[in-house]
């Protein structure tokens, strides 16, 4: 028996290029950048004008940008206020690096300043890392499996694995799924500065010869999952579709990548098998792109690694040369960036990147889109998220037909 | 910590409950936790207001037994 095809039918964004999934496409398109003094902060996000004093009060930043998201990914997937199959049969799994952080600082303070009686009752379901996906669940009535992941980095493109194995082993007909992340606070502004893995200049240009560290982010990445054969039946529009999903782990270090992506290739090329697909046939590769010395040039070594001449070929970008890393959240976001992209039928560019690393040698998409034709009617693309802790994770997605 | 006058108890209660998401008008007396939308987590938070402010401390028990805004404001004037 063949396994169960899994369609996206819906996405929603929040990102530091805008609220929704349309506006983060049309400004990456443009070469525009949401980094202002070197964060990519959601500067136009306002919780109150999506959410009661309740729901804000009840949420840490990083699920009330995943609700809003949620929101527009429902509505888009045309669910309208009600849920299209047994809600038992629609599941949630929602990625996070770290969870409810600002919340966990706030409630911190309060516990060193006024004492145990002090600290609300609220903390908890506020900071715990699920508690997005709990609140997605409550939002909107998901009553199948709900979990969060957690893979630093790789979370949201672990997420969308998770789930669109979840939907082709039958546990679920559709999956609310991406990441959500919100860690634009004193205390992770320390701790990765104190890695030395921040960008010291706040300039995020991957695969320059000039970049110097990554610049941190914040938003959220909602996509709807479906079962192809029952989201047809019920005349969704699809977005594409999650070919392969590849996953492994380097086993090396605490936060640096294997220099030479020897398991970063290992997952590119079980991606591609579990896709049945070539690397003769990608028409493009979202990369993780993180502007840090060491990711860039790792990936670069492990996509010639896994894919071969091909590599030289196939035009690669980074969406975080727009946004910064959106850290647990980053993966969801550039799979919906690179589904739209395909759409329109064109492929957006790694801005900032002038000054050309020689030793990395590959077509990055510098600075300006350009039009994608397809090899084929439905294009292909690879999407890269790498995490600290050794996580590889790798999606074959494909586009729609024009 | 403050004077426990009635008046001044339900002012402070009042503005405590409607922080926490109901309109401010819907906050009366006679309204239920039920209906104001106020859970148990919302009157942990409550309590711990009321007692940084008038040294009055509600246990589980007390909780359990409230139902309305005027049940709150007339256990917090008994025993401030």
């Amino acid at each position: 028996m063949s396994r169960r095809r899994v369609v996206i039918t819906g996405v929603g964004a929040v990102t530091p290029l805008g609220v929704g999934a349309g506006v983060l496409l049309e400004r990456w398109v443009a070469g525009e950048c949401g980094i202002v003094d070197g964060e990519g902060a959601c500067r136009d996000f306002v919780a109150r004008e999506h959410l009661s004093v309740k729901e804000i009060r009840r949420a840490d930043r990083f699920a009330q940008m995943a609700m809003i998201a949620s929101d527009e990914a429902l509505a888009d997937a045309g669910w309208q206020g009600e849920l299209p199959y047994d809600a038992e049969r629609v599941a949630c799994v929602l990625a996070t690096g770290i969870g409810g952080l600002g919340s966990l600082e706030t409630q911190h303070d309060a516990l060193r300043d006024g004492g145990e009686k002090a600290v609300s009752p609220l903390s908890v379901p506020l900071f715990m890392p699920n508690a997005g996906a709990g609140a997605l669940s409550m939002r909107h009535g998901l009553r199948g499996h709900t979990y969060s992941v957690a893979s630093a980095c790789a979370a949201g493109s672990h997420a969308i694995g998770a789930a669109t194995r979840m939907i082709q082993y039958g546990d679920a007909d559709a999956v609310v799924t991406g990441g959500g992340e919100a860690t634009l606070t004193p205390l992770s502004r320390a701790s990765f500065a104190a890695m030395g893995a921040l960008s010291p200049s706040g300039i995020s240009r991957p695969f320059d010869a000039r970049r110097d560290g990554f610049v941190m982010g914040e938003g959220a990445g909602i996509l709807v999952l479906e079962d192809a054969e029952k989201a047809a039946a019920r005349g969704a529009t699809v977005l594409g579709e999650v070919r392969g999903f590849g996953s492994t782990s380097d086993a090396f270090h605490l936060t640096a990548p294997e220099p030479e992506g020897t398991h970063a290739a290992g997952a590119i090329r079980a991606a591609l098998a579990d896709a049945g697909v070539r690397a003769e046939q990608v028409d493009y590769i979202n990369a993780h792109g993180t502007s840090t010395p060491l990711n860039d040039a790792s990936e670069t070594a492990a996509i010639k690694r896994a894919l071969g001449d091909e590599a030289l070929r196939i035009p690669i970008s980074s969406l975080k040369s727009a946004t910064g890393h959106l850290l647990g959240a980053a993966g969801a976001v550039e799979a919906i960036a690179t589904l739209l992209a395909f759409r329109e039928r064109v492929l957006p560019p790694t801005i900032g990147l002038d000054e050309p690393d020689p030793e990395l040698d590959l077509d990055y998409i510098p600075l300006v889109s350009r039009p994608l034709e397809p090899l084929d009617g439905k294009p292909i693309a690879l999407s890269n998220s790498f995490g600290f802790g050794g996580h590889n994770v790798v999606l074959c997605l494909e586009g729609v037909p024009a | 910590m403050s004077t426990a006058t009635p008046e001044a108890v339900e002012a402070r209660i009042v503005e405590a409950l409607a922080s926490f998401g109901p309109d401010v008008e819907s906050v009366t007396r006679e309204a239920t936790f039920e209906e104001l939308d106020i859970d148990s987590l919302d009157l942990v938070e409550l309590a711990q207001i009321v007692e940084d402010d008038y040294g009055v401390e509600l246990k589980g028990d007390d909780m359990k037994n409230m139902k309305t805004v005027g049940d709150a404001i007339d256990l917090v004037v008994a025993r401030a």
